[in-house]
């Protein structure tokens, strides 16, 4: 198995994740989606300093995957081609900003290096918070889900389309690496000078496929409602939860937990 | 029930692919479709279903195939796809075959219903609640077959149902091709299985019909297939 195909299984592990029961999974779609939302505009609105503040909001997360039964050693695993990126936006911060905020011992930390800290913690942050989102409901439920929001129907169904699609390339990326491997035996990659043949192949076979798959859908009788799911009602303890999330992450953000915390054992 | 009127269609400007065709099929009728690779029989599916727009008229049960009508047309048509890897989207099996149901308004009770028993109906109980993702290419044309049953169209066009299978599932797909009261719309090289499971046989050459008729004349006249690029089912030869 190639790593194209390992990809692959792992995106169709997805669907799997989602697949499972557990009180996250039977929450309802749109519950999750506001909270996951609220969860990441919570995190990236903290003041880039503020480290000690945005530790604390990994406990969501954490919590989520206790409750959920999904490992979190399985999302850095499918995050880990683009967590590097994500990461990689504070990376010159510390080349900038060079004023001391902060001395441990005889240590003086930049404030530059604080902030790369506190953006790549954001961005690892919203990554696992959608990640769960992901793993716990099924796209088509988010999708009924947000239509119900009145989301609009085409921004609806083009998630949805993009969601299929990924999955069609990385389908056909794993058949075409492989075809290419048969015949470059010994070879490691793909050579230079058939990135641009592959690349553009690559694009044509999974435009042809997507554009069949989603023709199979209309043939279906596909009309961008989705009654073909099974959206439950909106019940109250979904409502609880979401008014619980919301309720914890404004505390987090304003209530200085982790100071509060240490000066509890430092007294 | 489906009706060809001078259909002339081409992908590319100067490259007809489909010239001036005509035929009708009738209620409840089972129809061969064959030619040589190439010669437009997965292009006469995609026209009728409206996936392609040609010049002539394509009438399904009395319908035009129009944008306008393209909703009630399809209704009427199930499509079993070349390649199921593209007709099943859905995460599970189980939500694949609810899907069309769903989707034309029938009840969740009758399609549960509906979905056991066309699972039965193909030994497939089994794959009811298996990922799409983790199962062999000829479960999954098996699958796709069963999604079409389930939608309970009142024609159904299969492209290729028995490549990729077994014998043993290639023969349960004839057997309920066979069944089928709905009508058919058949395209493959397995010759064999047409023989099998139509009356008639339409012969595709080069966008045109090169013969239509009774599957047992046109299967058995060596001449004519061979002029076409094809071969006389196993079942007839060395007779
Ligand atoms: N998307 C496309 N763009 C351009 N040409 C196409 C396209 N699809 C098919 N063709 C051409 O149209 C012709 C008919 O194709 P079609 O798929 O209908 O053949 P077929 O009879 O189904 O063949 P097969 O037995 O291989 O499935 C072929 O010559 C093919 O090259
Ligand atoms: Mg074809």
């Amino acid at each position: 198995m190639n790593k194209m195909q390992k990809a692959l299984r792992e995106l169709a592990e997805m669907d799997e994740l989602a697949a499972r029961t557990s009180p996250v999974h039977a929450l309802h779609p749109a519950a999750k989606l506001l909270a996951t939302i609220a969860y990441i505009l919570v995190t990236l609105s903290f003041d880039k300093y503020d480290l000690s503040g945005l530790v604390p909001m990994v406990l969501w997360p954490i919590l989520l995957f206790q409750i959920s039964g999904i490992e979190v050693r399985s999302c850095f695993y499918k995050l880990r081609i683009v967590l590097p990126l994500v990461m990689a936006v504070g990376l010159f911060n510390p080349f900038f900003d060079r004023a001391v905020v902060l001395r441990v011992g005889s240590l003086a930390v930049s404030g530059g290096v604080v902030s790369m800290v506190t953006l790549m913690l954001k961005g690892l942050f919203s990554l696992m918070a959608s990640f769960l989102l992901m793993a716990t409901t099924p796209i088509d439920s988010l999708c009924a889900a947000l239509r119900k929001l009145r989301v609009p129907k085409m921004l609806v169904t083009l998630l949805l389309l993009t969601y299929r699609y990924v999955g069609v390339m990385t389908e056909e990326l794993a058949v075409m690496t492989e075809a290419y491997h048969l015949r470059a035996p010994g070879q490691k990659g793909i050579h230079i000078s058939a990135w641009g043949s592959f690349l553009g192949q690559l694009l044509l076979r999974s435009m042809d496929r997507a554009q069949e798959l989603y023709s199979s859908m209309l043939l279906r009788g596909y009309h961008q409602h989705f009654h073909y799911v099974d959206v439950k009602p909106f019940r109250s303890r979904d409502a609880l939860y979401l008014g619980c999330c919301v309720m914890a992450f404004l505390l987090l953000r304003y209530v200085p937990v982790a100071q509060l915390l240490g000066g509890a054992f430092v007294r | 029930m489906i009706e060809f009127q001078h259909v002339s269609f081409a992908y590319e400007k100067d490259r007809p692919v489909l010239r001036d065709l005509s035929f009708r099929i009738e209620r409840g009728e089972a129809v061969g479709l064959i030619g040589a690779n190439g010669a437009g029989k997965s292009t006469v599916m995609k026209l009728m279903l409206g996936l392609l727009q040609g010049e002539g008229r394509i009438l399904v049960d009395g319908t035009e195939v129009r944008r306008e009508t393209l909703g009630e047309v399809r209704k009427k048509l199930g499509f079993v796809l070349q390649n199921s890897d593209n007709q099943m989207f859905m995460p599970t099996v189980y939500e694949d075959m609810i899907f069309a149901p769903l989707n034309y308004m029938v009840s969740r009770e009758e399609t549960d219903a509906r979905v056991d028993a066309v699972l039965e109906r193909l030994h497939l109980e089994y794959l009811k609640h298996r990922h799409n993702h983790r199962i062999s290419g000829g479960e999954k044309r098996m699958a796709a077959i069963a999604t079409i049953l389930a939608m309970e169209p009142e024609a159904i066009l299969m492209d290729e149902p028995t490549s990729a299978l077994d014998p043993y599932n290639r023969r349960l797909v004839i057997n309920i091709i066979r069944e089928l009261e709905q009508t058919r719309l058949i395209t493959s090289h397995d010759l064999d299985m047409i023989l099998d499971t139509c009356g008639r046989v339409i012969l595709l050459s080069e966008g045109r019909i090169a013969a239509d008729g009774p599957a047992e004349e046109i299967l058995r006249d060596r001449e004519l297939l061979e002029k076409h690029r094809m071969e006389l089912p196993l079942s007839l030869m060395g007779r």
